[in-house]
């Protein structure tokens, strides 16, 4: 690339390789030359076309020496330039960030009001099941009670129980400093009762049937089946929704019945194995020291937990849009969001079982 | 004939299996450089096969296949990747990311292969995306957010990102309303004389066979039956073609005229 005479020549190879290369600066020329350029593509076109308009005079300049596909590509890219008076797409500023900063929160409002009208349609078609015990689609509750509930039995029993035994070794290791290893049963009683078995149960269940929801909902909405059952008269909620709310709803307290157990069997292993506290000893401090109210608060947070992981795992579901990057968006997103609501809510109840002294 | 010289993609007996099922048997087939060639074949004899043969997606079983007169198949990863660059693919319905946007979609090749200032990177694929006639605002929008059309007019902006000497399309009209699909065919059309391209495209459309290829390849009974201009298709005998060319929506794409002069 040369100036003289006022006149710009390039030559060689122009294209996409080399544009960049090329220096900006283009001194004075009236004329564009490119008859010594050998191949030229469209980047090479733009880059002729934008010297050109770099160098705007009064008058327009020519470009000189082209072949006729040269000719044809430089035509085909002037009408394509990007407009002139446009600013390089902007990186992203501060104010940018905290405009997106106040949309993502009032966004987030806004899903925790159409979130609400979710469940409402949700207990208001459960409702309607309960006066109209037909209208239950029996084969789709067992289906999804035995793929959430009776599945996820090995892996719940599985990690309530290392929670058990890992709880009983750190509590040991503190309470022998004490001497009162013996609290080590008090100590697993009411944590497993009381919060942990059904809290972790709550959220692999969130990890394991909440995005299994999300999922298979939002796959059977982007091939447009929920819309189809709408046009044919079927209630999506009734149908996708309340089978899976409900057999969670049932299932959860027995997994959680079945996390507390384990958790205990771990805890009292433990307990034997480090401590040396029989598993008599435990068995009978177990009884005579942990209320029962321990358990039952544990198991009454059940349901609540399941419906709150159901509705947002189909509500999620439901909104899956035409592709499949919202797909996985969305399943991650349910997950995220029945864990995060799972544990508020929790901190609620214990707020209100605190309050009236259970 | 074409002269050995100047045929840009050249197919020599290949042959592609599926377990027990035989896609193709002893095909042949040469693309010459700057023309558009249309591949017809009923549904599943194996013309997207062929296209992800010819790309390297699939590997035959065996065969020959010598794009810009070097095998694709026995490129050392290297070579591979030089001689891709110099050809672009336009699947059906677009396969755009659809976690980026239009123009990142185009940028997204050049990301890949060239080291460019960003500036410059989005400035050139801001052309391509005008270029394929997509309006301003299309740019940064997601593909979720675009029509079919658009999708495909989008599909055929990144495939043309690295100024491509072939581009590969595989039922880029299909899905399309008529008015779309002529429009995606002058669009072709265009580009194709304006860039040099040669284009090997995968098609049903009849009115898009007649519009802008130059040569028709009729793939049946695993390999290509048939290669001849419109004009030569109508005269071929075969059952399949004959259904085909002359069935009632060729008449339509067609006309009467060209139909009845053989029939
Ligand atoms: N990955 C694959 N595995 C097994 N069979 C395949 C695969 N891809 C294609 N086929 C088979 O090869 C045949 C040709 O497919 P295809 O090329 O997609 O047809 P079309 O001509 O409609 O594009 C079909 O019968 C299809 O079932
Ligand atoms: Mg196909």
């Amino acid at each position: 690339m040369t100036v003289s005479d006022g006149t710009l020549a390039f030559s060689g190879d122009l294209g996409i390789d080399s544009v960049a290369g090329l220096p900006h600066d283009l001194g004075d020329a009236s004329r564009i030359d490119i008859s010594d350029v050998g191949h030229l593509d469209t980047a090479g076109a733009w880059f002729v076309l934008d010297c050109k308009r770099r160098l705007r005079r009064q008058d327009e300049i020519p470009v000189e020496g082209a072949s006729w596909a040269q000719r044809q590509i430089l035509d085909a890219v002037s009408q394509n330039m990007p407009p002139e008076d446009s600013p390089p797409p902007q990186r992203a500023g501060l104010a940018e960030r905290i405009e997106r900063f106040g949309r993502a929160t009032v966004g987030f409002a806004r899903i925790a009001v159409e979130l609400t009208g979710f469940l409402g349609q949700v207990v208001a078609t459960m409702g309607g099941i309960v006066m109209h015990p037909r209208r239950l689609r029996i084969t789709s509750l067992v289906h999804h009670m035995q793929d959430t509930g009776l599945n996820a039995v090995p892996i719940v029993v599985l990690m309530s129980f290392l929670i058990g035994v890992v709880l009983a070794f750190q509590g040991a290791a503190q309470l022998r400093q004490f001497g009162a290893e013996v609290f080590v049963v008090d100590l697993i009683a009411i944590a497993v009762l009381r919060e942990l078995g059904i809290l972790l149960t709550a959220i692999i269940v969130a990890g394991r049937s909440g995005s299994a929801f999300t999922a298979a909902i939002g796959s059977m909405k982007m091939r447009e089946e929920v819309d189809a059952m709408r046009t044919l008269g079927l209630d999506p909620i009734a149908i996708l929704v309340v089978p899976r709310v409900l057999a969670l709803m049932l299932m959860l307290p027995v997994l959680g019945f079945l996390a507390d157990v384990a958790g205990l069997l771990g805890g009292a292993m433990m307990a034997w194995i480090e401590l040396g506290v029989s598993p008599a000893v435990f068995q009978s401090r177990l009884v005579a020291n942990t209320d029962v109210w321990h358990f039952l608060v544990g198991i009454i947070k059940a349901p609540f937990f399941a419906l709150i992981v159901g509705v947002i795992g189909c509500y999620e579901g439901l909104k899956v849009g035409g592709n499949a990057d919202s797909l996985g968006r969305l399943t991650s997103t349910s997950v995220v969001v029945a864990i995060f609501m799972v544990i508020v809510v929790d901190a609620i109840f214990s707020i209100f079982f605190a309050i009236v002294g259970v | 004939m074409a002269r050995d010289d100047d045929s840009i993609i050249k197919v020599r007996g290949l042959k592609k299996s599926f377990g027990t099922h035989v896609v193709h048997e002893g095909l042949d087939l040469d693309v010459r450089r700057g023309e558009i060639i249309g591949i017809v074949g009923g549904s599943g004899t194996g013309k997207s096969v062929l296209l992800q043969q010819i790309v390297g997606l699939l590997k035959p079983d065996a065969g020959r296949i010598e794009v810009f007169g070097e095998s694709v198949r026995d490129t050392s990863p290297d070579e591979y990747r030089r001689l891709r660059r110099r050809w672009g693919v336009m699947f059906q319905d677009g396969a755009l990311f659809s976690s980026l946007t239009v123009r990142q979609n185009v940028e997204a090749p050049m990301r890949e292969q060239l080291h460019l200032p960003d500036d410059l990177r989005e400035t050139l694929a801001g052309i391509k995306v005008r270029m394929v006639g997509l309006p301003e605002n299309a740019q940064d929008k997601y593909p979720s957010e675009l029509s079919g059309g658009m999708r495909k007019r989008a599909g055929f902006a990144r495939a043309i990102a690295l100024d491509p000497e072939i581009v590969f399309l595989d039922e880029p009209t299909a899905g399309l309303d008529p008015i779309g699909a002529a429009a995606f065919d002058r669009l072709i059309g265009q580009l194709q004389s304006a860039l040099g391209l040669t284009v090997f495209m995968v098609t049903h459309d009849l009115d898009s066979l007649h519009a802008i290829c130059d040569r028709v390849a009729v793939l049946a009974e695993k390999r290509v039956l048939a290669v001849g201009t419109m004009a030569e298709m109508l005269k071929i005998d075969h059952p399949w073609v004959r259904e085909y060319f002359h069935g009632p929506r060729a008449r339509a794409a067609l006309g009467p005229d060209a139909t009845d002069e053989v029939g």
